[in-house]
């Protein structure tokens, strides 16, 4: 049995309902998992011996539009000792009622999450330390959001000052 | 009013709200004596624009939480608006210390999207030249972390054969640092005849300056009183925060992606993947230096079985006909104008590609939606995951310690606020 198939019977014996698909492109094998499967899905990844899934590489959150579940985020996990790569995959459908926190399993996690929550506005379910990473704090929206366009900013100079500091969230009146 | 353009970028914060950002929330004794440092953003030894909060004890810090995103430009989302080749530049601009990884990494995704592969030859100038950027990264490395802890003549001698190899680059690119001369499907063109010459003489000065710089380092006492035993993170620690390249191997774990998952032809050359088991700032130093030496190793083994043949594969639908066909075949103009206007088109489905980048492992996720832009690009940026064991390495040391782990973690802001 290849590891790919290891893994795969491995989750099923433990968690039977966990896996919603399993999909295959260019040899990597991806896993969609339930959301609320995921966290003990991954614990199970990490602590079993047979998998050793020990390194977080990466977590990345895609924008499906107009696909509905909207939003997807992705794991890329990595076993040190055993040399396999292995993607879980999470349907997301409100943005606000993200997945869980894997913070606890891989310490680099709550850094990972974070990105995410700043430029795609997932929130993950126990991760205390959301804030704005990459932009200002009065930034509205997330910028990696289909329906975020990539605009413009008009640019301040002394005659349209005031103009544009009143469009500014956090203008002040003075 | 006044006009402060950015001022308002700068937060600023209470000891109790950067506690609350860190997300320690434990009982710190004598909390009300610790003061509240802002390193940065514009600190010479922070490597970039990287502003850092620091609650300090005296001396000591007991908290630290990483403030960034001075450099963020958007990359990802940019790129989703530019065809598969003209999104090639801005990887360029992420890492500035070595375009040549980062070009590698997002055209082997864009590859491994298409499914095709490039040809021998183009693989093997790929691998010359992303090793001999992984030399001119570590010599930046080596002369600014050296500088950092006091020893300023190895900068200088640093950065005078890091200008050898921007000039090898200029020479086969046209480009000394943004390069993009890695091409989906193969390279923008074949290296010129001097080439070889230049970079043989390369590797024949380059042993003899590696031994000139730590005989300028090892018995510098305030060096190694700086490095050793300094920001230690053990093997397990390590892995759970993410570590990767040589901050991961200086602790003593055995991971590097050109063995674990060779790319490029990778598996083709003998080379060793140096280990330091001490997890400090003198172990990591110690594998980047022996990492050099190994990337010499597959420079000279690459060059010696440098195979003939084209440097592009032969599918017009990705890779654009020669200059010479466009005056004589309707069918080249054809190509020609389809794929500098729309571009290629890309199946449906992601891939994720990593490579070993001078800081660790880059990876890149790449989404195709049929189109000929992609429909999501995200980057596993060493530097940013590796900039998020800082405050666990910094605890209870010296702001002047911070200084040394920074140099020894090797970020580079550009990657880090992409």
């Amino acid at each position: 049995m290849n590891p790919d198939e290891v893994i795969v019977s491995e989750i099923e014996k433990a968690f039977p309902e966990a896996i919603e698909e399993v999909s295959e492109f260019r040899g990597e094998r991806t896993l969609y998992i339930r959301k609320a499967d995921l966290k003990s899905v991954c614990q199970f990844l990490r602590d079993q011996q047979s998998l050793q899934y020990n390194f977080l590489t990466d977590i990345c959150a895609d924008d499906m539009l107009p696909e509905f579940p909207r939003f997807a985020v992705n794991y890329q996990l990595y076993s040190i000792p055993r040399n396999h790569r292995i993607r879980l995959r999470v349907r997301v459908e409100d943005p606000e009622d993200g997945p869980e926190t894997v913070g606890s399993i891989w310490a680099i996690g709550t850094w990972l999450e974070m990105e995410v929550w700043d430029l795609m506005g997932v929130r993950f379910k126990g991760n205390t330390s959301l804030r704005r990473l990459f932009l200002p704090e009065d930034w509205q929206g997330f910028p990696l959001r289909k329906d975020y366009p990539l605009g413009y900013e008009e640019v301040q100079f002394s005659f349209n000052f005031d103009e544009i500091n009143a469009k500014k969230p956090h203008a002040t009146k003075d | 009013m006044t006009l402060s353009a950015g001022g308002d970028a700068i937060q600023e914060l209470t000891l109790e709200e950067l506690r609350n950002k860190v997300g320690t929330g434990m009982e710190i004794e004598d909390a009300e004596e610790h003061m509240l440092l802002s390193m940065g953003p514009q600190h010479p030894s922070t490597h970039g624009v990287l502003r850092l909060l620091v609650e300090l004890d005296g001396e000591t810090v007991v908290n630290l939480a990483p403030d960034i995103g001075f450099l963020h430009t958007g990359i990802e989302k940019n790129m989703e608006a530019k065809t598969f080749t003209k999104a090639l530049v801005m990887t360029d601009r992420m890492d500035y210390l070595s375009p040549m990884s980062n070009n590698l990494g997002y055209i082997l995704a864009v590859e491994k999207l298409l499914g095709v592969e490039a040809t021998p030859r183009a693989q093997a100038i790929r691998v010359i030249l992303t090793e001999m950027q992984r030399v001119a990264s570590h010599l930046v490395w080596l002369g600014t972390s050296a500088l950092d802890l006091a020893a300023m003549s190895v900068f200088l001698y640093c950065f005078r054969e890091r200008e050898y190899i921007l000039d090898v680059f200029e020479m086969v690119a046209g480009h000394r640092m943004m390069v993009s001369y890695f091409r989906p499907g193969g390279l923008w063109r074949d290296v010129p005849e001097e080439f070889e010459t230049a970079v043989r003489q390369f590797l024949d000065f380059m042993p003899a300056k590696i031994a000139d710089y730590e005989a300028l380092l090892k018995n510098n006492p305030i060096f190694l009183g700086r490095a050793k035993g300094v920001g230690v993170i053990s093997a397990e620690d390590a892995i759970s925060w993410g570590l990767t390249g040589g901050s991961l191997r200086g602790s003593g774990v055995n991971y590097d992606v050109r063995k674990a998952n060779p790319y490029s032809g990778y598996e083709q050359y003998d080379f060793d993947v140096p280990l330091e088991t001490d997890g400090d700032v003198y172990a990591r130093y110690r594998v980047r230096m022996e990492e050099m030496r190994q990337s010499l190793r597959i420079i000279e083994q690459a060059l010696n079985k440098l195979p003939d043949g084209p440097i592009q594969i032969d599918n017009r639908k990705i890779v654009p006909p020669p200059r010479a066909e466009l005056g004589r075949s309707m069918e080249a103009v054809i190509h020609h104008f389809k794929l500098w206007t729309e571009g290629f088109n890309a199946p449906e489905g992601f891939v994720y590609q990593a490579i070993e980048s001078p800081r660790g492992e880059f990876g890149v996720y790449l989404r195709g939606n049929g189109g000929s832009k992609p429909a999501r690009v995200h980057f596993r940026a060493p530097s940013y995951v590796n900039l998020a064991a800082l405050p666990k390495l910094s605890k209870n040391l010296f702001v002047a310690d911070v200084v040394a782990i920074i140099g020894s973690i090797d970020i580079v802001l550009g990657e880090i606020d992409r």
